[in-house]
């Protein structure tokens, strides 16, 4: 074990912000396309499901 | 092994659905054994102290921005030479998850590099080409949402996709052939890595990782394409009855 407290965890040595910089936005940048993708995939769906009731009137 | 049979997008469609909560819990679980070892048994480097533990994701998502040109840049070369559909899909279903790690190795860089160049970025020829990859990814998704017609879209993305691929070594070697700020590869297919064993294997298990995550989102990104390309056909309008 490396760490001797959470407040060194979070310290990182005084590497803090650059180490939790980096996978922070990491961390967001996966979060952020996978709810992107979620939410065109629903879109997606959405819209073929209407263009289909459309075609067949 | 029937290829064709794969490469059709009625038997792709549901093999795919089935086979993304693997990979996706793969991803997760690779991703946490990852994280541990990144965080609570690689020791403290003594150079660079515990800063360097940027690399963990910095040296994956390097990797996977390469080399996930090279594989939309194949699957464009088999679309363009057997006009197969299924290849441009998967192409373009890559492609935003590229320009995300390029992003990411991009970011991840400039903060390993303040604290130890002093600079947030550098014009140095890793830098500088890895830049240009981010603008290919980017440029390739620009050019096909422009076209409206989906089969000439595919077309121009891949032509685009195969002349950008020349970038691919030049970042590779750019640490070799050019005198950079960036330092050499700490990993390589010849030769044994100069760093600790434990290091190493955080940084593969964050890459297989990353392998897996991507695997999966394109995945569902390929599906839904071939939904919508396919929406005139028997099955997918039988699958549209249904919920998502």
């Amino acid at each position: 074990m490396n760490w001797e407290s959470w407040e060194a965890f979070w310290a990182m040595g005084g590497y803090g912000l650059y180490v939790w910089g980096s996978f922070g936005v990491t961390a967001l940048c996966i979060v952020g396309e996978v709810w992107l993708l979620r939410r065109h995939c629903l879109q997606t769906w959405q819209r073929l499901k209407r263009m289909k009731s459309w075609e067949t009137q | 092994m029937n290829l064709y049979y794969y490469a059709s997008p009625s038997t792709f469609y549901p093999l795919a659905g089935k086979l993304i909560p693997w990979f996706a819990a793969l991803a997760l679980i690779l991703t946490v054994v990852g994280l541990y070892i990144s965080f609570f048994l690689a020791p403290t480097d003594f150079q660079q102290g515990e800063g360097y533990r940027i690399i963990f994701i910095h040296v994956p998502a390097a990797w996977m921005s390469m080399f996930i040109y090279v594989v939309m840049a194949f699957w464009s070369a088999i679309g363009l030479a057997w006009n197969t559909r299924l290849s441009f899909v998967m192409a373009r279903a890559l492609a935003p998850t590229g320009a995300m790690f390029t992003f990411v190795a991009l970011w991840t860089g400039a903060f390993w590099g303040k604290p130890m160049w002093g600079a947030w970025w550098v014009w140095d020829a890793r830098l500088t080409s890895e830049l240009i990859l981010l603008f290919l990814y980017v440029g390739v998704m620009a050019l096909q949402a422009a076209i409206d017609d989906p089969r000439r879209a595919d077309r121009a993305g891949a032509l685009l996709n195969l002349v950008g691929v020349v970038n691919v070594p030049v970042i590779y070697f750019s640490v070799k052939w050019w005198n950079t700020l960036h330092q050499g590869s700490s990993v390589s297919l010849t030769g044994a890595p100069s760093m600790a064993r434990i290091m190493l294997w955080g940084m593969l298990i964050m890459a297989l990782a990353a392998w897996m995550y991507t695997i999966a989102v394109a995945l569902v990104r390929a599906r839904s394409l071939v939904l919508e390309r396919e929406r005139q056909t028997d099955w997918a309008r039988t699958l549209l009855e249904g919920k998502p």
